[in-house]
């Protein structure tokens, strides 16, 4: 370039600037641990006064303070965020083959699950049905669901973690029932070419279904029925149907070495973690709708809420995640497979 | 890029208008990280999977769907925002009335908007229960979750480009050949087809390619409106999503670099058009 005589004044107060904004970085790190825990979207308020209490427990232990920032989205977006270099201290997704995705890039050991009680998952929910109230269409069980004429809400299990769960208490319900491959399959086709419309994430299909009113059923996870039923606008509009079947949806939480590492906040973290176990822990879970892990920690009213049904595990009726999420979510799985153009 | 201006300094003499080298540079570093080096990074990738991978992973019927799905939207709501557009820009230009500013304005406002809050606005107003869902719907005419609603999204992000680009070359135009081809007898109709058209002919198809190539990667008003089902309403963005939250990068990269790769040819294709234009006229001028 031509070199052009002159002073360059910007030059001395950029530098200044820079240094300026290093200290501030520097000053800011210093100063309070943060934990940062990558969550997934129905979470938000229950989060929200876990962090509160857990601040308050921790200084109240310690003297020291601490402070929780929590990030909501996608489970499959939030695990994929985090090996992209989101520093997480915690992960508490929706399903254990999100953070199987983390833990495969070396971010926290592959047996991260078996390092917390109830396989890492304090609170757990279930898969039911939010029907329009009156239940107009007699939606009972899972064969309703693909039923001529039933038009069912549930979001696309490509991108959602809770619409794996959905698909996957189908497939437990019709195994059950019909005990033949080609049948269950038959099922899971006709049920979702009962699906009008297929949403990224679960937040959306609740929207889809309470707010344009589209479709007769939502499966939903339990937690954000019930949340739904006691929202304003929604008050007296839906009610629930327990299916016969359903799954133990556990959306597990774990810690990510490598992170809390770099940031010199394993105690805290490990404590967020063991927090969520403890009894004012489980009775927030409980209050925000989800199942409490150790429901003895919670008193038996908190509980009513929650009714009794049949529940399979991923591990028990799946083999577990890995081997759930390679038969049936994988490119040209049975989820690929059910649906074919017609 | 100091070697190449040097020279061409010392050739010419300070030129008028100096710094062309450093501009140059500039200019080029920064194309080079923000476009061609994504770019670059892409066709690494797909050029990693293999022609054997890369066409298995396009061979998919559920990518096929898609990306026909793509570019058939895309191409219906570039042709609605080009002729929507070119009327509004006229309007814009040869009208004086209350209320032009705004309308004006108003027409930049989809740049602005977050496209996802357009998707959620869109949706809310073409669904069954809508305001205009509420009267197409019981018409037969659904608009939310079909690929009638991909193109609405499409038109209302693709439609700035189209007025945008035909409204300064409508203003450079004047009326003034217009009443001189009244005045020599033309109809309204022969002077739009002999006189107007073919001066807006390269504005219009600048304003259609900007348009077609804005709906191609269109992402958040789509993925609202659309229903999002495989094989029907399912954009091939979205397919590429989802296939990066499989984990499934490759899979990911081939679908991008067909989408890529097709969009570059219908663009040099729809660029080389006023080319073609140019040769007949010249052609037909000499004859």
């Amino acid at each position: 370039m031509i070199p052009r005589p002159g002073p360059r004044p910007g030059l001395a107060a950029r530098a200044a600037l820079l240094l300026l904004a290093l200290g501030v970085a520097w000053g800011a790190s210093a100063k309070e641990p943060e934990l940062l825990n990558v969550s997934y979207d129905p979470t938000r308020e229950f989060y929200t006064d876990v962090n509160a209490a857990f601040t308050a427990q921790w200084r109240k232990d310690t003297g020291h303070g601490v402070k929780v920032r929590t990030s909501h989205g996608g489970s499959g977006k939030q695990a994929r965020s985090v090996v992209d270099g989101l520093e997480a201290d915690v992960v508490t997704l929706a399903l254990a083959a999100d953070i199987d995705t983390i833990a495969k890039q070396g971010l926290l050991p592959q047996n991260w699950q078996s390092r917390l009680p109830h396989n890492s998952a304090p609170y757990t929910s279930t898969i039911v049905f939010l029907v329009r109230k009156g239940n107009p269409k007699k939606i009972r069980d899972w064969n309703d669901l693909a039923r001529d004429g039933v038009a069912v809400i549930t979001p696309n299990p490509k991108t959602s973690g809770g619409a794996r769960w959905n698909y996957l208490a189908a497939w437990a319900w019709a195994s059950r029932e019909y005990r033949d491959g080609a049948k269950v399959l038959d099922f899971l086709t006709r049920l979702f070419g009962n699906v009008p419309v297929l949403d990224t994430g679960a937040r959306g299909s609740t929207t889809t279904f309470v707010e344009r009113g589209i479709g007769d059923v939502l499966i939903a996870w339990e937690n954000e029925a019930l949340l739904t039923l006691a929202s304003e606008q929604a008050r007296g509009r839906y009610e629930i149907v327990v299916p016969s079947v359903s799954i133990r949806a556990e959306p597990p939480v774990a810690l990510v070495d490598r992170n809390v590492d770099a940031h010199g906040t394993r105690a805290q973290a490990e404590a967020y973690l063991r927090f969520l176990y403890s009894p004012q822990g489980q009775r927030l879970a409980a209050r925000h709708h989800f199942r409490p892990s150790e429901p003895d920690k919670v008193p038996a009213a908190e509980r009513a809420r929650f009714v009794q049904v049949t529940q399979v595990t991923i591990d028990g009726a799946f083999g577990g995640w890995a081997k759930a999420q390679a038969a049936h979510f994988a490119d040209g799985g049975f989820f690929d497979r059910i649906y074919r153009p017609r | 890029m100091s070697t190449l201006a040097l020279p061409l300094h010392a050739r010419r003499g300070p030129s008028p208008l100096p710094g062309f080298g450093l501009s140059l540079g500039l200019g080029m570093a920064w194309l080079g990280v923000v476009v061609l080096l994504p770019l670059a990074a892409l066709a690494v990738h797909a050029a990693g999977l293999g022609a054997e991978g890369w066409l298995r992973a396009i061979k998919d019927e559920r990518v096929q769907a898609s990306i026909k799905l793509s570019f058939g939207a895309s191409l219906a709501a570039a042709l609605v925002a080009l002729v929507v557009g070119a009327l509004v820009a006229w309007v814009l230009v040869r009208y004086r009335f209350p209320g032009r500013r705004l309308l004006d304005a108003l027409v930049d406002l989809p740049f602005a908007l977050p496209t996802a809050v357009a998707g959620i606005a869109l949706t809310a107003i073409y669904a069954g229960n809508g305001w205009v869902g509420r009267i197409t719907e019981p018409l037969g005419l659904k608009v939310a979750y079909t690929p009638v609603g991909i193109v609405v999204a499409l038109v209302f992000v693709g439609l700035p480009f189209a007025v945008r680009t035909v409204q300064p070359v409508l203003e450079a135009l004047g009326r003034e050949q217009e009443e001189a081809a009244a005045s020599l007898g033309a109809s309204r109709l022969t002077t739009l087809r002999r006189v107007v058209l073919p001066e807006l002919a390269p504005a219009l198809l600048t304003g259609f390619s900007l348009a077609f190539a804005r709906a191609l990667g269109e992402f958040g008003s789509v993925i609202f409106i659309a229903g999002n089902l495989p094989y029907r309403t399912e954009i091939a963005p979205l397919l590429i999503t989802i296939r990066l939250e499989e984990s499934n990068i490759p899979g990911a990269v081939a679908i991008a670099a067909l989408l890529l790769g097709m969009s570059f040819v219908c663009l040099l294709v729809i660029n080389a058009v006023p080319l073609l234009f140019a040769h007949e006229r010249r052609k037909q001028g000499r004859g």
